[in-house]
């Protein structure tokens, strides 16, 4: 795991190596500083050498400033190398995940994308900076401190090796036994707040059923048990302070007595024990320190592991190996198709069919019935399961896949405007595109009546989601901005649900005679919006189970009969 | 669209998260306001809390005590216990023994009373913020629409999670912390003057030039982390804006453009985040190596002292008072560490207590509603039963969410026993707004509008909500079985109950072919479902409470027409009888109604059923044949 989020350290590599050198250093000085306390009271306090104390003292005011300089700087690496690292990992997920397809998307959901990109990242951020500042000090120091008291007896600190044991094992218990309570009490947090967020949401629903008190009841059991099992897990570890004191204290009273001993038959100055006390005291704070890097690692570790999946993601839509990058014609040629969402069963079944380039194909089909998957699968934002699509003569897998969704133009059903202007958000569609163009665009998708009414025109601010225009008014503008990409093919997946008639038609008029020979796929709830089309697919549970034209389908369909029926000449509201 | 703005400005100009507070001042500061708020955090423990923190605190100046009588000791034990034996032919241990014996006892004390006092503070502050939590929660389930309406969901939800985690923090370290670290630092004060006045002014100064370090950095970190926060906040709406259309940006291969602008926004972050932690990195450092420092003058001026014999110092005595100092400056400098969290804190403090001043709700009513023998009454305070039928009137009705803007403007309505109202209007024509004033989610003033002839405002607003069923076209189911989806809508109903209403929203069929039928677990936004299928489950919900009076807001828009066709036996048959508000775009859904509104700009320009409308050959002709006249 660590290896894997290592690869995203690159440039800062540096400051990462940089920041434990200088606290290394600060560290060895740090140690040094008690050794020469120890020689500033024997040879010169003891003696009454004014002269020692001075150029003692001297080198020990250089050695804190200096100690205070590398800390400083320690500091400084270790935050510049955690952001750069940060902001490395973050780049790296965001650049893996515009190379997602479809399905990965799914898998992780958007909310789930954005929280590990911001809260997983800062606490990843954190530890990171706090392991190059603090994994080689706590080591370090304690090696200093060791290697220090042993120069001054061989004997006296081996007392400290036999603490040690105890403070290891009592460590490696309360790691042990806290790790588990601590991944839950994270596990019950997302619990928690989900009760909260749905709670927030739908928050008029819980009003009119009046369900307050239930929810309230809800959320009271999980924060009991966010409490409870909190309280369990955060005992286990203030267990660690007493341990360490009782550590410490032992260490103390041991080397008194025996250095008391080694002090009377002098081989030891009480200088020495002085400074064999601050070595003591400085090894404990070291694995102190230590003991809750630890805890906090293993915190970050549920983050570092949602981020790594998110590194590690193939894309299951891969770039074909010798990619053809022309596509002849808008046709489409389904042959067999079956397709499923992951290992769900499959929604899309036998599907066969071939359209020619320039036809106008209408699809049917009830809720659920497979209709926006089916058509997903021509600019191969899923693949099929079984069969193939083939576009233009060739096996959509064969084909260079910005090619492939150049030529293929689709209004998604759940459209998005971006925050910018219009114009932006037209050229998404082509860079390059004049104004001149766009307003063409925009004319053929009945979107111009509105624009040039806005004081701004073109240049109108679209706030962010496109929630300053009204639903109709967004889908005729996601229209525009996929007529812009000049496709061969373009597919509407019910994107004029919030259109009315009138405006359906003089869009779908306007698409004639601006795109003859583009292939325009349809996707309608209403019988009137593919009534005219060349060819009307109707799918039924994920089986076609007709295709023709509308007076061959009124003849021999069932379905489409009942949808005619069902909405005889009903027209939808919107507003003009 | 306008309150949505005022929403958004203020989100940008509050900055979200932690740190705001210190942000808006652009440097460290307690004053009063955070002395109120602290105060009123501490509010939370009452009774055995309170007990148990004031305990804990107790068990704290034990182990001050001991620890400062520990760092005397070293230097007690040199001068009088060990000093005296050097050289002496036959050494007597005994006194040193006992001394030693009696510092183990006080330090076996001091362990177990740290133990303690641990657990202690960790059952009292996962109470108290349990406590907040409820408190938060509880609160917020009295807090009238207006408010959830004014406020990104997500402002509402970093109230919880970050401003109740920094509280946590604040809670579990920090106080402990300060606490305990005060109290070290005033008892090794005692000590220090004790040995030596001059050389505890050494000490003293020192502790000056830390406060305005402290000051100083912490000040300027403060800042920087205010301008990290702002750029975070880019940062992540950026990403969520673009995650949230990843589709639309793969669908237009607009992957390039999408990482350029991620790129200037994660490069702003990278600056901010490196300056910001730069600051607060140097402060520990410095604060430690200015304790070395301080260590290194001391022993330099008490050495020349102890070699003069000035002042009585002798070399034990000096060596006591290094030790003493170095335990002085810890504690300073993990005070000055904690003032960032403690600012962090109270500036969530701040938010959470703003969430629990939030008026809320007013609910004057007397009114309740009662069944017997199957049917409902209204019950008047004195008494009185009134049937409910389900005539509800609405009468001279202005409206304004803003206070400004009327959204609704004289608006003047009947629905009859059983009938069937159906609203159609463009966005924003003030469709939702009527039945916003029905429900009260908004208040209007009374006698605006009645229900059964009685001023809604009269009506416990509980049991005025219990006679209305809604479904609205955001579904919002939440995290739990499908069962329990059907069940919201009624917690006692039976099995038998959910699934007759499952049917009658035709929504049986598709819970059947799911894995595990009415017990599969979904979740909240219902992402295994199809929209139309969640739309199906949310009628089936209100089915199941089987209400008097019934708003649909747009309750099929996404279920086809198909669909749409049986589930409209279902609702036909539920409708029979109730009084039914019905709000929708697709004109074969509202054709039967028993009258048909058409909104335009808050008002009401035309009324009728389906054939008068026709015939009067206006908006709704125009609408329903897709002529313009």
């Amino acid at each position: 795991m660590i290896k894997r989020l290592a690869k995203c350290i690159r440039e800062y590599k540096v400051f990462t190596v940089l920041s434990p050198i200088m606290v290394v250093a600060e560290v060895v000085l740090s140690v040094l500083i008690p050794l020469y306390m120890a020689d500033l009271i024997d040879k010169g306090i003891d003696v009454g050498n004014m002269d020692v104390v001075r150029s003692i003292g001297f080198k020990l005011l250089i050695l804190a400033i200096l100690s205070m300089v590398f800390g400083v700087l320690g500091g400084i690496f270790a935050s510049t190398g955690a952001a750069g690292f940060a902001s490395n990992v973050r780049r790296d997920m965001y650049y893996n995940i515009q190379k997602f397809s479809f399905s990965n998307v799914d898998r992780f959901t958007t909310a789930g994308l954005v929280t590990r990109m911001t809260r997983d990242i800062t606490q990843v951020q954190m530890c990171y900076m706090m392991l190059t500042r603090m994994l080689f000090r706590a080591p370090t120091s304690v090696v200093f401190a060791l290697v220090a008291a042993f120069r001054i007896n061989s004997r006296l600190p081996l007392v400290f090796i036999c603490v040690l044991p105890v403070l290891a094992v009592g460590l490696f218990l309360i790691m042990k036994f806290a790790f588990p309570l601590f991944e839950k009490v994270f596990s019950l947090f997302d619990k928690m707040n989900t009760v909260v967020q749905e709670n927030v949401r739908g928050i008029r629903v819980v009003k009119t059923f009046v369900r307050e008190n239930e929810e309230i009841n809800k959320f009271d059991s999980v924060s009991t048990e966010v409490r409870d099992t909190s309280v369990k897990a955060e005992r286990i570890v203030v267990a660690n302070a007493p341990l360490m004191t009782f550590c410490m204290y032992a260490c103390m009273l041991l080397i008194s007595w025996i250095g008391a001993k080694m002090c009377v038959n002098s081989s030891m100055t009480t200088g020495q024990l002085m400074s064999m006390f601050s070595y003591v005291m400085q090894i404990l704070m070291s694995l102190m320190m230590s003991s809750m890097l630890i805890l906090m690692l293993t915190m970050s570790k549920a983050a570092a592991k949602r981020i790594i999946e998110v590194l590690d993601a193939e894309t299951d839509i891969a770039q074909p190996e010798s990619p053809v990058t022309e596509i002849k014609d808008g046709s489409i040629v389904f042959d067999d198709v079956d397709f499923a969402y992951g290992s769900a069963k499959p929604c899309i079944k036998d599907a066969s069919f071939t359209i020619k380039s320039g036809q106008t194909v209408g699809i049917i089909g009830g809720t659920g019935s497979g209709k926006t998957s089916l058509v997903q699968l021509i600019p191969r934002l899923y693949d099929v399961k079984e069969g193939s699509v083939s576009v233009g003569g060739t096996d959509v897998r064969e084909l260079d896949l910005e090619t492939l969704r150049k030529s293929v133009a689709m209004v998604l059903q759940k459209n998005v405007l971006f925050e910018g202007t219009v114009a932006g958000n037209m050229r998404w569609g082509n860079e390059n595109a004049t104004d001149e163009q766009i307003i063409e665009a925009l004319k053929t998708a009945q979107a111009w009546e509105f624009v040039s009414k806005l004081p701004e025109g073109l240049e109108a601010p679209v706030e962010q989601g496109g929630n300053n225009f009204s639903g109709g008014q967004r889908q005729r503008l996601c229209i525009a901005r996929a007529l812009l990409t000049q496709p061969k093919i373009i597919i509407f997946d019910d994107s004029t649900s919030a259109v009315d008639t009138a405006t359906e038609r003089a869009i779908r008029e306007g698409l004639k005679t601006t795109m003859p020979e583009c292939t325009k796929m349809i996707i309608a709830q209403r019988i009137s919006s593919v009534k005219d089309a060349d060819m009307i697919i109707v799918l039924d549970n994920g089986r076609i189970s007709g295709i023709g034209t509308h007076d061959e389908l009124m003849a021999g369909n069932t379905i489409y009969q009942e949808v005619y029926d069902s909405q005889t000449k009903g027209g939808d509201f919107d507003e003009r | 669209m306008s309150d949505k703005e005022t929403r958004k400005k203020s989100n940008e100009e509050q900055g979200r998260g932690p740190g705001t507070m210190a942000a808006a001042h652009g440097k460290i500061r307690l004053d009063k306001n955070s002395v109120k708020l602290f105060g009123r955090l501490m509010g939370f423990m009452k009774g055995r809390e309170l007990g148990l923190f004031v305990t804990a605190l107790a068990l704290m100046i034990v182990t001050a005590l001991v620890s400062v009588r520990s760092s005397t000791f070293t230097g007690t034990i040199i001068d009088d216990y060990i000093k005296p034996l050097v050289g002496t032919a036959d050494p007597d241990f005994a006194p040193l023994l006992r001394a030693i014996m009696f510092m183990g006892g006080l330090y076996l004390l001091s362990i177990i009373v740290n133990f303690f006092y641990n657990r202690i503070l960790v059952n009292v502050s996962n109470s108290v913020l349990k406590k907040i939590r409820i408190t938060l929660f509880k609160h917020m389930q009295k807090l009238p629409i207006k408010y959830f309406d004014a406020r990104p969901y997500g402002d509402i939800m970093s109230i919880y999670t970050n401003d109740v985690d920094n509280i946590r923090e604040l809670m579990s370290n920090s106080i402990p912390n300060v606490v305990s670290s005060l109290l070290t630092v005033v008892t090794i004060f005692f000590a220090m003057i004790k040995i030596s006045v001059a050389l505890t002014g050494v000490v003293l100064a020192t502790v000056v030039v830390m406060y305005v370090i402290t000051i100083f950095l912490g000040g300027a970190s403060a800042k920087y982390f205010s301008l990290r926060q702002k750029s975070l906040g880019r940062m992540n709406a950026y990403a969520e804006e673009l995650l949230n259309g990843i589709k639309v940006v793969k669908v237009f291969c607009h992957e390039e453009q999408a990482k350029a602008g991620f790129d200037v926004r994660n490069e702003d972050l990278f600056r901010k985040t490196a300056k910001a932690n730069r600051l607060a990195n140097a402060l520990m450092p410095i604060m430690v190596n200015i304790g070395n420092l301080q260590y290194v003058v001391l022993a330099m001026v008490g050495g020349a002292m102890a070699v003069n014999g000035t002042a009585g110092i002798t070399l034990g005595k000096l060596a006591a008072f290094l030790l003493l100092s170095r335990n002085f400056t810890r504690p300073v400098s993990m005070i000055s560490q904690q003032i960032n969290t403690v600012v962090m804190a109270l500036a969530g403090a701040g938010r959470v207590f703003e969430l629990i001043d939030e008026a809320p709700e007013v609910d004057e009513g007397k009114v309740t509603l009662v069944k017997e023998d199957g049917k409902y009454f209204w019950k008047s305070p004195d008494g009185t039963l009134t049937e409910l039928k389900g005539d509800i009137r609405m009468h001279k009705v202005d409206f304004s969410y803003t206070g400004d803007k009327l959204v609704l403007e004289d608006i003047d309505l009947f629905a009859k026993p059983g009938q069937k109202i159906a609203f159609v209007g463009s966005t924003g024509a003030g469709k939702t707004t009527i039945t916003n004033l029905i429900n009260r989610f908004y208040d209007v003033a009374d006698g605006g509008v009645t229900y059964d002839g009685i001023n809604i405002n009269d009506i416990k607003k509980d049991d005025l909500r219990r006679s209305l069923g809604m479904v609205l076209q955001e579904t919002n189911l939440f995290t739990g079985t499908i069962a329990d989806n059907i069940r919201f809508g009624k917690p006692d109903a039976t099995d038998e109950e959910v699934i007759a209403a499952a049917k009658l929203a035709n929504a049986h069929d598709f819970i059947e072919k799911l894995p595990e039928g009415y017990e599969t677990v979904i979740n909240g936004t219902g992402s295994q479902l199809s929209q139309g299928q969640c739309q199906l489950l949310s009628i089936a919900r209100c089915a199941v409470a089987d209400p008097p009076v019934m708003i649909l807001d747009e309750a099929t828009s996404s279920v086809d027409t198909r669909t749409e066709v049986l589930i409209q036996r279902g609702m036909d048959a539920l409708m029979h009888g109730r009084t039914t508000f019905v709000i929708a775009h697709r004109l074969s859904t509202v054709m039967n109604s028993n009258a048909i509104i058409v909104l335009e700009h808050g008002k009401i320009i035309e009324r009728g059923d389906h054939d008068d409308l026709l015939a009067q050959k206006g908006k709704y002709y125009q609408l329903y044949t897709g002529k313009t006249e």
